[in-house]
């Protein structure tokens, strides 16, 4: 098992008389390989469970397991360094930086890493031709439409080659069309052998063929995997 | 080019130039050598006492022949007249006793 | 190690690409705070040259000037009180000299008149200072006016002192003792002070106290506290050196103010994005400390550059309108570079040290909180 969530519990502002149960009592185990999908209604705690997993933030109680590794309770450095190569994150607002390029923009999750500069460069550049953004290469991220956006989006997520690839509502922006597109990208991903996460109440993904698994979330809770 | 081989190479130039005002600084040491003779022989020959940098006041043009009271011509707590009066320190063996 | 060096300047990349977006915001940042810089190192540039400078010559003046004062107020000297000082253990020679000021109102310039007795000087010849030469238009053999007590007296320029010389001569008047006396009116018998010579410079203090106490009514200026003087010209704690120090200070008090409430939501949203795409707060820190660094750096050589050039090649031309008042004489005068290492460390590292402080401290919280928020 690749990700193993065992009685994970989430309250936000523990303590104060505006506690908020978010997640309660989740246990669920995520295969490698498999294009997994968090269905539910608004504020169902999908997002806060996503970000869990991906060591965006920590669970109250409970544990997560990566492997054999047990990542709840590790210190913010390990977490970062697990977080920098195992996890790619498409948010649902894409979330790029204003103001910088697109190469830019798809090169900075390996910044901090120092590798060499011109193979970074070329590989960053080989992602973004492989979808189709050449064009695009040094404009500003703010010019983009949002199918270029999310695709930019897609490119940094993939930047440091991680093995699991996170999306939160990424089809939210977008529509239709793009949307289909956007899940051809991701069976193409799943082909070379990622693991995705995908939370969505869109049709369009969760009705998909591509996805292997459906877990449906209400009230901070699993009801129906 | 890449913004940090531009910062580089303005950290490097900016060095460069900060390192020349040093050496710039050496050799117009040197070469003023005899110009500042020739002022220190003009010092010596008139038995001048200051620096003619304010000629406003006696007490700025000749600080350091000025007395306690030079600098109230009028009244102990007038104000300055003038604005280099501002500018310069009084001489110490006045500040001092 | 390479890989350090690697990061670090994978971190200049990105802040410079981030400081570039608001241009406008970042370059005048950067233009004040090189001002800034460039005002206190010009100060430093000019004042210790200065002082340097005035260390050197000023070496060369009497060693003591005896001044006469009544009440309170420099008072001519009878001739006599060369003999009432009597002998006086190591004093070389004790010489009367003749010396005052001079208003011009027409070019309303004030002149330093002197009748120095080692020249040769006729009643109508009169040696000036460059600074006049050049203020009135006079050149060597035309004609020089001084006017006094309803008379006009015509002097004919004999020399121009050397204009390398200016700093201490820029305003000299040189005219024979009678010249001197038949202006002003001083009368025969009566000078302006006494300067005497001493062989051995430890004697000073002695023959100082001496003349003291056989001549209660004089004051001896000695040459080591005129030296003390203008090693101690411009003071840090007054006039336009204060001046310049609460203004750099208030500048950075406002840049201060603008940053410590915090950071903007977009800045937060930022550092959130950098850690979920895998940033350290570590990371987050050291772009800070370089986006600091580039800033404070670059207003610090440039701003020190600027200075260099203003000091030693234009002649300091800001701080003339400040040391000439309301004179019309300035003196035109290349100061010779002195260049005080420590002074200028410390201006570096008042320069740098505190900004890099002021970028960093607000971005520590925001670094160490969880990134989840940009998920929402
Ligand atoms: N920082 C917080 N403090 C308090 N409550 C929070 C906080 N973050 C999230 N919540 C609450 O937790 C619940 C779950 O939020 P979450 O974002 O996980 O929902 P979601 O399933 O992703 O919803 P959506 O589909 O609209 O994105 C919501 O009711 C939200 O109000
Ligand atoms: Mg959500």
């Amino acid at each position: 098992m690749l990700i193993t969530l065992t009685n994970i519990n989430k309250l936000f502002n523990q303590g104060k008389h505006d506690e908020f149960h978010a997640i309660r009592d989740i246990s669920l185990q995520i295969e490698a390989g498999k294009v997994t999908c968090l269905k539910g209604s608004s504020g169902s705690g999908k997002t806060t469970l996503l970000s869990m997993i991906g060591c965006l933030s920590r669970p109250t109680s409970g544990r997560v397991t990566l492997e054999d590794e047990i990542l709840s309770g590790l210190p913010e450095r390990f977490l970062t360094d697990i977080r920098r190569h195992t996890f790619g994150f498409i948010f649902q607002k894409f979330n790029l930086i204003q103001g910088l390029s697109v190469l830019e923009n798809v090169m900075l999750p390996a910044y901090p890493l120092g590798l060499n500069h011109k193979e970074l460069k070329s590989s960053a550049q080989k992602l973004i031709s492989h979808f189709g953004l050449d064009r695009v290469l040094h404009n500003p991220v703010e010019w983009l439409s949002g199918g270029e956006s999310q695709r930019v989006a897609i490119c940094r997520a993939l930047i440091n080659d991680p093995r699991i690839l996170i999306a939160d509502e990424p089809t939210a922006n977008l529509d239709s069309w793009l949307s289909q597109e956007f899940m051809g990208l991701i069976d193409e991903l799943r082909q070379s052998g990622k693991t995705i996460l995908i939370t969505s109440h869109d049709p369009v993904v969760f009705d998909s063929p591509i996805v292997d698994r459906i877990v449906e979330m209400q009230d901070g809770q699993v009801v129906q995997n | 080019m890449r913004n940090s081989s531009l910062f580089l190479l303005f950290l490097v130039a900016g060095l460069l130039f900060i390192l020349m005002t040093v050496m710039d600084a050496v050799s117009q040491q040197d070469m003023a050598r005899e110009s500042l003779k020739r002022r220190a022989t003009l010092v010596s020959e008139l038995g001048l006492s200051d620096l003619a940098l304010s000629t406003e006041a006696r007490y700025t043009r000749h600080l350091s022949l000025a007395d306690r009271h030079s600098a109230f011509q009028d009244h102990p707590t007038s104000f300055d007249h003038f604005p280099s009066g501002s500018i310069f320190l009084p001489p110490l063996h006045l500040a001092n006793d | 190690m390479i890989e350090f060096i690697r990061k670090q300047a994978y971190l200049v990349d990105f802040t410079l690409s981030s400081l570039l977006r608001r241009k406008g915001k970042n370059f005048g940042l950067l233009f004040v705070y090189t001002l800034i810089v460039f005002m206190l190192a010009s100060v430093m540039l000019f004042t210790h040259s200065l002082k340097k400078e005035a260390g050197i010559i000023l070496q060369q003046s009497p060693e003591i000037i005896v001044q006469r004062l009544v009440a309170g107020r420099h008072a001519l000297i009878p001739a006599d009180y060369i003999e009432k000082m009597g002998r006086l253990r190591g004093v070389t020679s004790k010489k009367a000299r003749l010396w005052g000021y001079f208003y011009n109102p027409v070019v309303k310039a004030n002149y330093t008149v002197m009748a120095p007795d080692h020249l040769v000087l006729t009643t109508t010849e009169v040696i000036i200072g460059a600074g006049i030469a050049r203020t009135i238009g006079l050149d060597i053999g035309d004609y020089f006016t001084l006017r006094a007590n309803n008379d006009t007296f015509s002097f004919q320029v004999k020399d121009i002192l050397d204009k390398h010389s200016e700093l201490v001569s820029t305003d000299l008047v040189l005219i024979s003792q009678k010249a001197f006396r038949v202006i002003t009116g001083i009368p025969e018998g009566q000078f302006t002070d006494i300067v005497l010579s001493v062989r051995n410079p430890r004697e000073v203090r002695k023959v100082a106290e001496k003349l003291v106490q056989k001549l209660p009514d004089v004051r001896p200026v000695l040459r080591e506290e005129i030296l003390r003087t203008y090693d101690s010209i411009f003071s840090w704690r007054q006039g336009i050196v204060f001046v310049l120090l609460v203004g750099a200070l208030m500048a950075f008090v406002i840049f201060a103010w603008d940053k410590a409430p915090g950071l903007s939501a977009e800045e937060k949203r930022e550092i959130g994005i950098l850690k979920a795409i895998g940033w350290e707060s570590g990371d987050i820190l050291r772009m800070k400390f370089w986006e600091g660094i580039i800033i404070s750096l670059s207003a610090f050589m440039l701003g020190y550059l600027a200075a260099y050039l203003h000091v030693f090649y234009s002649s300091a031309v800001l701080f003339e309108p400040v040391l000439k008042g309301w004179a019309t004489l300035y003196p035109q005068f290349r100061l010779v570079p002195f260049i005080d290492g420590l002074q200028i460390a410390t201006l570096f590292f008042f320069t740098i040290f505190p900004y890099v402080v002021a970028t960093i401290i607000p971005i520590w919280k925001a670094s160490v909180t969880d990134p989840d928020a940009i998920m929402r």
